[in-house]
C-alpha cells in the first residue's frame, strides 16, 4: 500500500516537473517588489494583467517593506540567483548595480517605443546610464503634499487653504484651540526628511534646491535656506501629539480620516488610504502643495532588470518594459497607485483633482528630485540622521545645525 | 597504546566536519569581514584598501558612539535586573506556596515569546496615546504621564523594562532548580540556630547558587550583544539616537545604506569588544586551573 502511494506521489511530482518545463517555453519572469498594500498591489496587478495578456508568465515574489525587499534583492544578486525584475526607485541606488554590469539594458525597447519623446527629459536622463536606457519607469509620486481633513478645518473655523507659512501656523493654532491635534506627524526618519525637503523647496525655490542637492553648493544663500527650513521644522514640534515618535505614515493618515488631526505632510500615496476608507478628494479631504512652494518634490518608481543569464527571461524583461510604458497601463497604474503617469502624452482627464495638480507641475517642469534620486544610499542615511537628530533632539539652534547639514554629503 | 591511537584517529575523523565548520565558516567569514572593513566597499565588496578610514568614520559617527553607550547601559541593567528579579521570584516560589507550578508557568511564559512580540506589546503599553497613560487618563487621572518609549531620556529604560520582563523567568527557573538542589539539612540546621529566613537566603543559599546564576548571566549577556529585534519592534532606535544599538547600526549599513565597509568595521569593533571583555575571565580561569593542577 505504502509502496503504491510512493509511486503515485513520485508520478505526481514527475508530472509537475514536466508541467513546469512546459511553462518555461513562454517568457517567464519573477518580479520582486515591496508593493503589498491594497492600492500598491492593485497597481502592480494592472501591469501583471497586461503582461499575461501578451503571453508572459508572471511569478510574484513580493516582500513587505521597502528595506526588506532591498535586502532580499541584494542577497539574491550576491548569491548569483537574481530575479527577473525588481521594483525600485529611479536614482543612485540603481547606479551601483549598473556600473557593476549586473543589469540588462532595455535600450532597444526604449528606442522602438520612442521613450525619449514620451518622457520628460530629466526622467529620461535618470533612467539612462552611458546613453543606454536601463530602467522602465512606472510612475511618479509628488512629495510636497499637505493633506487636510475638511471636517477638522470646519470645526476649527478655517475657511480656506493657508497661502503662507505664517497663515499656516495661525491655522494650526486654531486647530489646537478647537481641541484637535494640529499635525498628524509620521515619526520615522524617512518621513521627517520628506517634510524637511518640502519646506526647503518652499524656502529656496527650485534652483536653490537643485544647487544644494545636485551641486552640493555650500554658499551663504544655501546655508541661510537650510537655517530657515530648520526654523520652520522646529516650530512644527509644538503642534504634534505625544505619540508621534515612530508613527507609521498610514497611521497618521488614519488620524485625518477620523478627523482627530488637522493636517499631514506626506507623499501622494496617502491618497490610497483615503480611497480605501471611502473618502473623496475635495469633499472629505483636501490636498495642497506646501505653503509658499512654487513646485513639487517628486520620487519615481521603475522596474530594474538584472542579468539572469536566461534567454527566456531576457525576452520577458523586454516584454515587461513594453507593457510598463504602455500609455493605457500608465494611466490605469497611476489611478490605482495614486501616482502621476510618467509619460507626458497620456490622457490625464481620468486622474483625480490632486493628481491633476501634480501632473500640471510635472508638465511645467516645476519639480525637483527626492534625495533618493540624487544622493547615494549612504548620503540618504546621513541626511535622515541629520533631520532626525534635529527634530528629536529638541535643539532650537537652527544656525548651528545648518552648518552641519553639508557634512551629510561626505 | 595502539588502541588509544586508533580511537584518537576515529575521533579526529568524526570531528573533521566540525573543524571544517569552525575554520571555514567562523574564522573564514570573520577574516573576510575584517578584510572588508579596510576597503571602501559600498554595495558590493571592493578590493580598494583605504586603511583605517572606515574606523575613523565610524568613531566620528555620533550614532555609533550613542549605540555603544546604549548597549552598555542596556546590558548592565538588563542582566542585573533579570538576575535580581529572577532570584527573588525563585526564592518566593520556594516558600512552599500553593499553585507553584501555575506561577512557574506564568513567570517563565514571557521567555517563550520572541523579542519582537515582547517589543510590540511593551511598545503599545508604553505608547502615550494607546497604552497605560491613555487608559489612566481616561479613568480621570489627567496628569498621569508614562511616555517612556517616546521620551528621549527614558526610552532606553523602556527597553530594559521589557527585556527584564522577558528574561527574569529564565533566571527564576535556573535559580529554583539550584535552590531545590541544596540539601534540606542546611535549612534545618539554620532554623535550629534561629537564623531569619531572609538571612538564610542571602548568606547560605545565594553563595551556593553562584554557578547557576553565572550560567544564567552568561546566557543573558550573550543576548545583549545581539540586541536587535526588541529595539526594532519597540523604538526602531529612536527617538533620535536614544536607543540605537550596534547590531542595528550594522544591519542598517549592511542593507539599507549599502555601506559594507562601515558595517564590517562596526562588526569588527564589536567582536574585538567581546574578546576584550571575555579574555580576562578566560585568563583568570586558565590560571586557576593551572594552580589547581599544580597543587
Amino acid at each position: 500500500m505504502t509502496t503504491m502511494m510512493k509511486f503515485f506521489l513520485a508520478g505526481v511530482a514527475f508530472a509537475g516537473l514536466f508541467a513546469a518545463a512546459h511553462a518555461e517555453d513562454k517568457p517567464t519572469i519573477e518580479i520582486m517588489s515591496s508593493w503589498t498594500s491594497g492600492g500598491e498591489a492593485a497597481a502592480l496587478n494592472v501591469i501583471k494583467t497586461e503582461f499575461e495578456k501578451r503571453g508572459g508568465v508572471w511569478k510574484d515574489s513580493s516582500i513587505a517593506g521597502f528595506g526588506a525587499a532591498d535586502a532580499a534583492f541584494q542577497n539574491r544578486i550576491v548569491a548569483g540567483d537574481a530575479p527577473g525584475a525588481k521594483q525600485g526607485v529611479i536614482g543612485l541606488a540603481a547606479a551601483d548595480f549598473v556600473s557593476q554590469g549586473l543589469f540588462n539594458s532595455i535600450d532597444d525597447v526604449a528606442a522602438a517605443g520612442k521613450w525619449a519623446d514620451a518622457l520628460p527629459k530629466s526622467i529620461h536622463d535618470l533612467i539612462s546610464y552611458d546613453d543606454k536606457v536601463y530602467l522602465a519607469p512606472t510612475g511618479a509620486h509628488g512629495e510636497s503634499w499637505v493633506f487636510y481633513s475638511k471636517e477638522a478645518f470646519d470645526k476649527a473655523g478655517i475657511a480656506q487653504e493657508p497661502k503662507s507659512w505664517d497663515e499656516f501656523f495661525a491655522d494650526l493654532d486654531k486647530l489646537k484651540a478647537a481641541g484637535i491635534i494640529p499635525v498628524a506627524w509620521g515619526g520615522q526618519p524617512w518621513q521627517q526628511t520628506k517634510v524637511f525637503n518640502m519646506i526647503l523647496l518652499s524656502q529656496v525655490g527650485i534652483d536653490g534646491f537643485l544647487k544644494i542637492y545636485v551641486d552640493k553648493d555650500k554658499s551663504e544663500a544655501s546655508v541661510a535656506g537650510i537655517k530657515k527650513t530648520l526654523e520652520i521644522l522646529g516650530k512644527l514640534r509644538g503642534y504634534v501629539d505625544a505619540g508621534a515618535a515612530g508613527r507609521n505614515w498610514n497611521d497618521a493618515t488614519a488620524m485625518l480620516i477620523t478627523a482627530k488631526a488637522g493636517v499631514q505632510f506626506m507623499g501622494d500615496w496617502a491618497k490610497g488610504e483615503f480611497t480605501v476608507a471611502g473618502k473623496e478628494p475635495g469633499k472629505d479631504y483636501g490636498c495642497m502643495i506646501a505653503p509658499e512652494s512654487k513646485g513639487m518634490v517628486y520620487i519615481a518608481d521603475a522596474l530594474w532588470f538584472p542579468k539572469t543569464g536566461n534567454g527566456q527571461t531576457d525576452k520577458a524583461q523586454k516584454l515587461l518594459a513594453e507593457v510598463v510604458m504602455d500609455p493605457t497601463v500608465q494611466v490605469e497604474f497611476a489611478l490605482k497607485k495614486g501616482s502621476v503617469p510618467m509619460r507626458a502624452d497620456v490622457d490625464k482627464s481620468k486622474l483625480d483633482a490632486c493628481a491633476q495638480k501634480g501632473a500640471e507641475l510635472m508638465a511645467a517642469g516645476a519639480i525637483v528630485p527626492d534625495q533618493a534620486i540624487v544622493l547615494t544610499p549612504q548620503q540618504v542615511g546621513a541626511l535622515d540622521d541629520f533631520v532626525d537628530e534635529y527634530w528629536s533632539g529638541g535643539s532650537n539652534d537652527a544656525a548651528a545645525a545648518a552648518e552641519n547639514f553639508f557634512a551629510t554629503f561626505e | 597504546m595502539p588502541v588509544k591511537r586508533k580511537r584518537n584517529l576515529s575521533a579526529t575523523i568524526a570531528l573533521l566536519p566540525t573543524w571544517f565548520a569552525a575554520v571555514v565558516v567562523f574564522i573564514g567569514t570573520m577574516a573576510w569581514s575584517i578584510r572588508l572593513s579596510f576597503t571602501n566597499s559600498t554595495l558590493f565588496p571592493s578590493s580598494t584598501y583605504v586603511g583605517f578610514a572606515q574606523y575613523s568614520k565610524l568613531f566620528a559617527s555620533a550614532k555609533w558612539l550613542a549605540s555603544l553607550q546604549n548597549v552598555l547601559i542596556f546590558g548592565v541593567l538588563y542582566v542585573s535586573g533579570c538576575l535580581v528579579l529572577g532570584f527573588l521570584l525563585a526564592a518566593a516560589l520556594d516558600r512552599k506556596i500553593r499553585l507553584e507550578s501555575a506561577f512557574r508557568t506564568i513567570f517563565l511564559y514571557p521567555y517563550a515569546m520572541s523579542f519582537v512580540v515582547t517589543g510590540l506589546i511593551w511598545q503599545w503599553m508604553l505608547n502615550p496615546t494607546l497604552g497605560i497613560q491613555a487608559s489612566m487618563r481616561s479613568l480621570g487621572w489627567e496628569g498621569f504621564v508614562l511616555d517612556w518609549v517616546v521620551n528621549r531620556d527614558m526610552a532606553i529604560y523602556a527597553l530594559v523594562l521589557a527585556g527584564v520582563w522577558q528574561g527574569a523567568g529564565l533566571v527564576m527557573v535556573i535559580a529554583l532548580a539550584g535552590i531545590r538542589g541544596i540539601e534540606a539539612e542546611q535549612w534545618k540546621a539554620a532554623r535550629i540556630d534561629g537564623i531569619p529566613v531572609w538571612r538564610i537566603y542571602v548568606s547560605i543559599i545565594l553563595p551556593q547558587l553562584g554557578p547557576a546564576l553565572a550560567a544564567a548571566g552568561m546566557l543573558l549577556a550573550m543576548g545583549v550583544i545581539k540586541t536587535y529585534d526588541i529595539v526594532v519592534a519597540m523604538t526602531n532606535g529612536g527617538p533620535g539616537n536614544a536607543t540605537e544599538v550596534p547590531a542595528k547600526f550594522i544591519m542598517d549599513n549592511l542593507f539599507g545604506r549599502q555601506n559594507l565597509g562601515l558595517a564590517t568595521a562596526g562588526a569588527t569593533v564589536l567582536v574585538l569588544g567581546v574578546i576584550i571583555a571575555v579574555a580576562p575571565f578566560r585568563y583568570a580561569m586558565h590560571m586557576r586551573n593551572q594552580a589547581k593542577g599544580g597543587a
